[in-house]
């Protein structure tokens, strides 16, 4: 069976109790490529994002309908672990999560060595990896022992993603990653994105067009719990279909 | 300067004097208690109340060494139950909210921390002493645990509450189960206040002497076995402060100053653990 998208969602939507947060959204995300998620503040992009790695099944009232297809398998079907799902499908917050009691090394290792990988040499080589691949390697090297709530906002954003890419998720969540971060910041994370793609799925939700026009490859546009418009970048950027999108990226609203 | 804001000036110098006042009426007490047990037990602190057991009654001499060991041993124990069940306790309250055991929890740990103590040692009594027909340290450790645990439960309970629900998400989102994320991340996170729970809760039951009356019970002879019954600070202070023996008056002020001493101790290190 072709399975043309790395993940897939089909009809999803998101309750608040009552309320629907997101609303039926099917959306394509294609392998090895950064789609970005924009909209206004409360538009649902991070409540459809939460909802890719099942990280809404602990926050009590919170219902998920529709499907969420990795690699062609629905990860709401029964018997699927929320664990397993969360492996393959990594997140990257809004705010930088150091481990507080951690230092930098075992911050990047420590959903290796959390599930008992316990070979220092393996170790040693996953966080080296990680933390290139997160463009943070030179400038810890010589301090991997200190403490990571040390290291300055920007870096522990991209310790953060070191520590999610260190267990090789197939698909990589982020979550307004850069909105906390200084413009200097900002630039390496998104230069980092562009290098990620080559071997990661990434799916980006952002504040800032901008950044979506320069990171992503498909843009997806969120409004009031639905999806607008999904299209390539390039075409939704400078071809919107909808009115509503055309208002929304030349600064009408939002 | 004008009249009102003249006013306002004398108000807020009344007010922070009935302020000062009120902390002097708190603290005068307890440096006079302080004061007055440091003068009255000095004198009985000398080598032999820390190495040997109690003279026979009437006589002089004699120190606390089975009292201060069956202490140490008491204490430690009462201190690693409360420390296992309470903390335990305290991440089922605060890291699974909706569990079904949760409501029923929450009123025994209400419940058992208004019960007077005394009713702990009954409690031991019968489901420790009376299935091993004697008294034992152990039981003490038990009847000292039941007053801990609810101690231990509301500070972990507390501080957990306090960890940054952020910390949880972001350790899910790396694929580790749940009480991997608890064990792993949360509880060190919050080991300072949990820390400071323990030592609270060791700093109440070691002064304890009710609950120990028919549990631990007393022994004259020194011992490291908790199987036996042990003598502890408090049990001893209490036999001691209503005999008839001046000398065993004077050894009683001794107690109380030690363990005055060794309380103001835990309760420093919890502050100390607290800041780190």
């Amino acid at each position: 069976m072709s399975q043309p998208y790395r993940m897939e969602t089909q009809n999803l939507s998101v309750y608040y109790g009552k309320h629907p947060g997101v609303r039926g959204v099917s959306l394509p995300v294609h392998d090895r490529r950064v789609t970005a998620l924009i909209g206004p503040s409360g538009c649902g992009k991070t409540t459809f994002l939460r909802a890719l790695n099942r990280m809404h099944d602990l926050t009590p009232g919170v219902r998920v309908e529709g499907r969420v297809l990795l690699d062609g398998e629905d990860v709401y079907a029964p018997g699927v672990d929320p664990v397993v799902v969360r492996r393959r499908v990594g997140m990257v917050f809004q705010r930088p999560t150091p481990f507080p009691t951690m230092s930098i090394f075992e911050n990047v290792v420590a959903g290796l060595r959390l599930v008992g990988v316990r070979d220092r040499r393996v170790l040693g080589q996953a966080a080296e990896r990680a933390l290139r691949m997160a463009a943070l390697w030179d400038e810890v090297k010589d301090r991997l022992h200190a403490p990571a709530v040390d290291l300055s906002g920007g870096q522990q954003q991209r310790l953060s993603i070191a520590r999610a890419l260190a267990v090789e998720p197939e698909v990589l969540l982020m979550d307004e990653p850069t909105s906390a971060l200084d413009p200097i910041s900002t630039q390496a994370i998104e230069d980092l994105l562009t290098e990620l793609k080559n071997s990661v799925t990434i799916v980006i939700v952002t504040h800032n067009m901008q950044q979506a026009a320069r990171v992503s490859d498909y843009t997806a546009f969120f409004l009031d719990g639905e999806m607008v418009e999904f299209d390539a970048t390039d075409r939704l950027f400078t071809n919107p279909a909808d009115p509503r999108t055309e208002a929304y990226i030349t600064g009408r609203f939002g | 300067m004008n009249r009102t804001l003249r006013r306002r000036y004398l108000r807020d110098r009344v007010m922070v004097g009935l302020v000062g006042l009120g902390t002097a009426a708190v603290l005068v007490p307890l440096f006079f208690i302080l004061y007055y047990v440091l003068v009255q037990g000095i004198g009985a602190l000398d080598l032999a109340f820390f190495t040997r057991p109690p003279a026979p009654p009437g006589e002089t001499g004699g120190g606390m060494l089975p009292a201060i060991a069956g202490s140490l041993v008491v204490d430690t124990l009462a201190l690693l139950m409360a420390a296992v069940f309470g903390v335990a306790a305290g991440v089922l309250l605060a890291e699974y909210p909706d569990h079904p055991l949760n409501p029923p929890l929450r009123l025994v740990v209400d419940v058992m921390a208004g019960l007077p103590a005394i009713l702990m040692g009954l409690v031991a009594f019968a489901l420790v002493v009376r299935p091993m027909g004697h008294f034992s340290g152990l039981s003490g450790s038990v009847a000292l645990a039941l007053l801990m645990i609810p101690i231990v439960t509301r500070a972990t309970e507390g501080v957990l509450k306090l960890v940054p629900w952020e910390l949880t998400e972001a350790g899910l989102a790396l694929g580790l189960p749940r009480w991997r994320v608890i064990v792993n991340l949360v509880l060190p996170a919050a080991r300072g206040g949990i820390l400071t729970g323990l030592m609270l809760s060791l700093a109440r039951g070691a002064g304890e002497a009710a609950p120990l009356l028919f549990t631990a019970f007393g022994n004259p002879y020194l011992t490291a076995n908790p199987l036996e019954p042990m003598d502890t600070l408090p049990l001893k202070l209490y036999v001691y402060a209503i005999s008839p023996y001046p000398d065993w008056h004077r050894q009683a002020w001794g107690a109380a100053l030690l363990l005055a001493a060794a309380i103001m101790a835990a309760s420093y290190l919890a502050r100390r653990a607290f800041r780190r």
